[in-house]
């Protein structure tokens, strides 16, 4: 191990040489990084996927693959994007680096515990992967009984995988809330906590609380396709729609361990591209608990059609229409931060505006599904497929880019090129709109979703779609290219660029193996902008 | 392209619930575009106006609790009367009347039957009253299916081992269309059903068996139209009718592509090999043993996964069927 970070030049990435002293690390910003690459390397994945199925779907009929491959592609798109991409993106790359930095701490409570979480989120991942070469998986990300069952395709492994996965989640949840509660730097009270912070403890505790239901319940599936035990498959005695309950008793507060960290990183971002403290801050604290509470108890919304009883549909609608408050809150105070500010419309600073804009979006069009009567025409069609991904990728991904731009330099001691990072950023915003709002108008007309073959007035608007995915496409190789080049040969980036505030810019850049050269201690609060006048 | 922000550019409004259906869609696409101009009319308007503003001249205004509060409680208040709008709607979606013409449906990979009181059942053909409350009972025989009208508005999962109902009643005679909405597997998009609305008078010859007056489908009246055979599809035409009005297209194509089944395209007659490796000649017997009993003799290659058709096929429709097949060399 490094001794002290007395060394001048020495950081985290130069203090131990060699493939092993990356694979066996217990530093936090190197199993940050190391999350970072893994789910980079995820979502190129998941990215050629849906590009594949949009290519399918530029018309009617059969484009380039037939009706099984079409099935299997959308499915590894789903599955590698949810559990492999949006889940870990925030809360383990960016979160596990940014994280104890925010508290002026060392180092996660749990280290070794946080490698091994990297360590079973690879192995999860391997599995699931591994159903490529064992005939493929074709139950939809949502892996529905009876049909999951009964598919004669690798179910069984890509669910052990996911369930494997899980225990990745359990573990990193737990790791973050003992260093919440314990490692903080002096001075640093629970209403000095920066926003990402609060967002990632109530992501935590969503993901211990859920995440052994629905690894439970994965696991039922595979008791059921191995030993025929009747859980869920009618044929054998079991409920297929219990199935939908244990799922989205997870999978709908899975929503918000994707949303909140998104949230966390804007609430990051605005108030130092305004140089003004954020709007409403403890307003803000509370919502991301309301928000984490009630999405305890909303998974019915997802079934309203499904055949559950009348009484829970009422009861769901009912409880979700909460959801619509604190989010609310939370998109007006973000947009009060801007006011009387001093912008600086960086890079950052157009994702989170990105962020702002296209959340709106998938929370207003929530409503339409939140709302009984309109749910049951536009559910199960191409609306719903709009609406999640207005939210999120619009939400957790343009969260995500934010708030990659805004701590690359403090990760990597490099400036990128701003220039061809707000192009990268219009290409993405542009497509992603072209995108996505067409699918909105094609649910409206009744298209459903999972279709492999469409009637033929459904073209046009497919087809503009899919010119739209090849935007993003393009404004996501743009940014890797001038990321890459960054990395090579960008500018050295100075300690603290963006002149923020929050503990994690007093290190160095990049930071040492300790991160700190002293004891942080916390005098203000994380967005004191333009309250207090600090030397940088 | 009609103005897609409001139900004008939704499918047909079928019933008078389709017409509710539409005034809380329209009300619900108002709101939203009222926020998000609030939203981002506000983001812009401050961008554009703060935007390198002094930094000495930035007021660090924390909160300011009157506007919080009312930023908590008008959208409180709005999404309250919105689940009450919504209910209400729904309550009406179904429950429903007594008096409705019962209709009992089964899913199956992929395609529908509709048992009538009078013991008929049609495949991917619905035929019900135009101005008469409809209630259809629903179940599947395998997995999770979802049975949507859009110009209805109304959409329930198909569930084996369980009962669904929707109901609706259709203002005017005419054909819609029918969608599985819930993933099935290979075929689910080829899932499709056609439900024609019919006035009284053929309502009642329907249920008593006699010849309607209208003609049902484009696909027969467009051939019937342009060979001038007088209105009378040949034997050929019947049976490619068939093939796509039982559901038989969604994995049999035409054209020699292979879906989730054999094309058709110069199976008559030719060699074909079985999983077990033996070969049989496709013949007549064969191909109606294959579609009344799919599973005892399957092509090698292919998931024996077709379900049966035996007592859903007349003699004179399974002649026309074969006529057909023979036809494309």
């Amino acid at each position: 191990m490094s001794s002290a970070a007395t060394v001048p030049g020495e950081n985290y990435l130069n203090c131990e040489k060699g493939l092993w002293s990356w694979l066996s690390t217990l530093d936090h910003k190197r199993i940050g990084v190391m999350y970072l690459f893994t789910v980079l390397f995820t979502f190129l994945l998941g990215g050629i996927f849906a590009l594949l199925v949009r290519i399918e779907l530029m018309s009617p009929g059969r484009t380039i693959v037939d009706a099984d491959t079409y099935n299997k592609m959308f499915t590894y798109h789903g599955v590698i994007m949810v559990f492999m991409v949006v889940i870990p993106m925030i809360p383990a790359a960016l979160g596990n680096f940014i994280l104890p930095m925010q508290l002026g701490a060392k180092d996660v409570a749990f280290p070794r515990l946080n490698l091994l979480s990297y360590y079973i989120f690879v192995l999860g991942a391997l599995i699931a992967a591994s159903t490529l070469f064992l005939g493929g998986l074709d139950t939809g990300w949502t892996f529905y009984t009876p049909y999951s069952s009964q598919s004669s395709t690798a179910v069984t492994y890509a669910l052990l995988g996911a369930f494997v996965m899980g225990f990745s989640s359990i573990l990193t949840g737990l790791n973050f809330i003992v260093t919440i509660h314990k490692l903080r730097a002096p001075g640093q009270t629970w209403m000095h906590l920066p926003l990402f912070v609060w967002a990632l403890y109530a992501t935590s505790i969503i993901q211990v609380l859920a995440t052994p239901v629905v690894a439970i319940t994965l696991f039922l599936v595979v008791l059921e396709r191995t030993m025929g035990i009747g859980i869920f498959d009618p044929k054998l005695g079991g409920d297929p729609v219990l199935f939908q309950h244990f799922f989205w008793f997870y999978s709908h507060p899975a929503v918000y361990i994707m949303a909140l960290p998104a949230m966390g990183v804007i609430s990051e971002v605005i108030p130092v591209y305004s140089r003004k403290p954020i709007f409403g801050y403890r307003a803000m604290a509370i919502a991301i608990f309301g928000i984490a509470l009630v999405a305890f108890l909303v998974w019915g919304h997802h079934m309203f059609v499904s055949g559950q009883s009348e009484v829970a549909n009422f009861v769901f609608s009912l409880l979700t229409m909460f959801v619509a408050v604190p989010t609310g809150v939370k998109v007006f105070s973000w947009v009060a931060t801007l006011y009387k500010g001093s912008i600086r419309l960086t890079a950052t600073l157009l994702w989170a505006v990105g962020f702002i804009f296209i959340f709106t979006i998938g929370g207003m069009t929530g409503m339409f599904l939140a709302t009984l009567a309109t749910d049951i025409h536009l559910t199960d069609t191409y609306f719903v497929v709009a609406h999640f991904h207005y939210v999120m990728v619009g939400g957790t991904l343009f969260g995500f880019m934010a708030g990659l731009h805004h701590w690359f330099p403090k990760m990597f001691g490099r400036m990128y090129c701003e220039r061809s990072a707000r192009i990268s950023w219009l290409l993405v915003f542009l497509g992603f709109n072209v995108t996505f709002f067409p699918q909105f108008i094609l649910g409206a007309q009744g298209m459903p979703r999972r279709y492999y073959d469409y009637l033929p007035e459904f073209t046009t608007l497919n087809r503009i779609s899919t010119y739209g995915s090849w935007l993003i496409g393009l404004g996501f190789l743009w940014c890797a290219v001038y990321l890459f080049r960054a990395l090579r040969s960008g500018p050295k980036a100075p300690d603290n660029p963006w002149q923020a505030l929050t503990l994690e810019w007093e290190s160095s850049s990049p930071p040492t193996f300790h991160n700190f050269d002293h004891n942080p201690r916390v005098t203000h609060g994380p967005y004191d902008y333009g309250l207090i006048r600090k030397e940088v | 392209m009609k103005n897609f922000l409001h139900s004008g550019a939704l499918p047909a409004t079928g019933s008078d619930v389709a017409e509710q259906w539409n005034h809380l869609y329209d009300f619900l696409v108002g709101m939203s575009f009222f926020f998000l101009l609030i939203v981002v009319g506000a983001m812009l308007l401050f961008i554009w106006k703060y935007r390198n503003a002094k930094e000495s001249d930035v007021v660090p205004i924390k909160d300011h609790h009157a506007l919080e509060l009312f930023w908590t409680l008008v959208p409180t208040a709005l999404v309250m009367g919105l689940f009450v709008w919504g209910y209400v709607v729904y309550r009406d979606m179904i429950v429903a009347p007594t008096d409705a013409v019962e209709i009992r449906v089964i899913g199956k990979q992929w395609l529908w039957n509709f048992q009538y009181p009078n013991g008929e059942i049609l495949t991917n053909k619905l035929i019900v009253p135009a101005n008469k409350p409809v209630k259809l009972i629903m179940t599947s025989e395998d997995v999770l299916h979802s049975f949507f009208i859009p110009a209805m508005r109304v959409k329930k999962d198909v569930v084996p081992g369980m009962y669904s109902s929707i109901w609706f009643k259709a203002r005017e005679s005419g054909r819609y269309q029918v969608f599985c909405a819930e993933y099935c597997g290979a075929a689910h998009s080829g899932m499709l059903a056609s439900m024609y609305a019919v006035d009284q008078d053929n309502w009642e010859r329907f249920l008593s068996g006699r010849k309607l007056t209208v003609v049902l489908d484009e696909v027969k009246e467009s051939q019937a139209a342009s060979n001038g055979t007088g209105g009378r599809p040949t034997l050929v035409e019947q049976g490619q009718m068939l093939t796509k009005t039982k559901g038989c297209i969604a994995c049999h194509s035409e054209d020699g592509s292979s879906r989730i089944g054999p094309s058709y395209k110069g199976v008559f007659e030719s060699e074909v090999e079985l999983t077990d490796g033996s070969k049989v000649i496709a013949d007549e017997n064969y191909i109606r043993e294959s579609i009344e009993f799919p599973l005892k003799k399957v092509v090698k290659g292919f998931a024996p996964t077709m379900p049966s058709f035996k007592g859903l096929i007349k003699e004179e429709e399974m002649n026309a069927i074969l006529a057909y097949i023979k036809s494309l060399k």
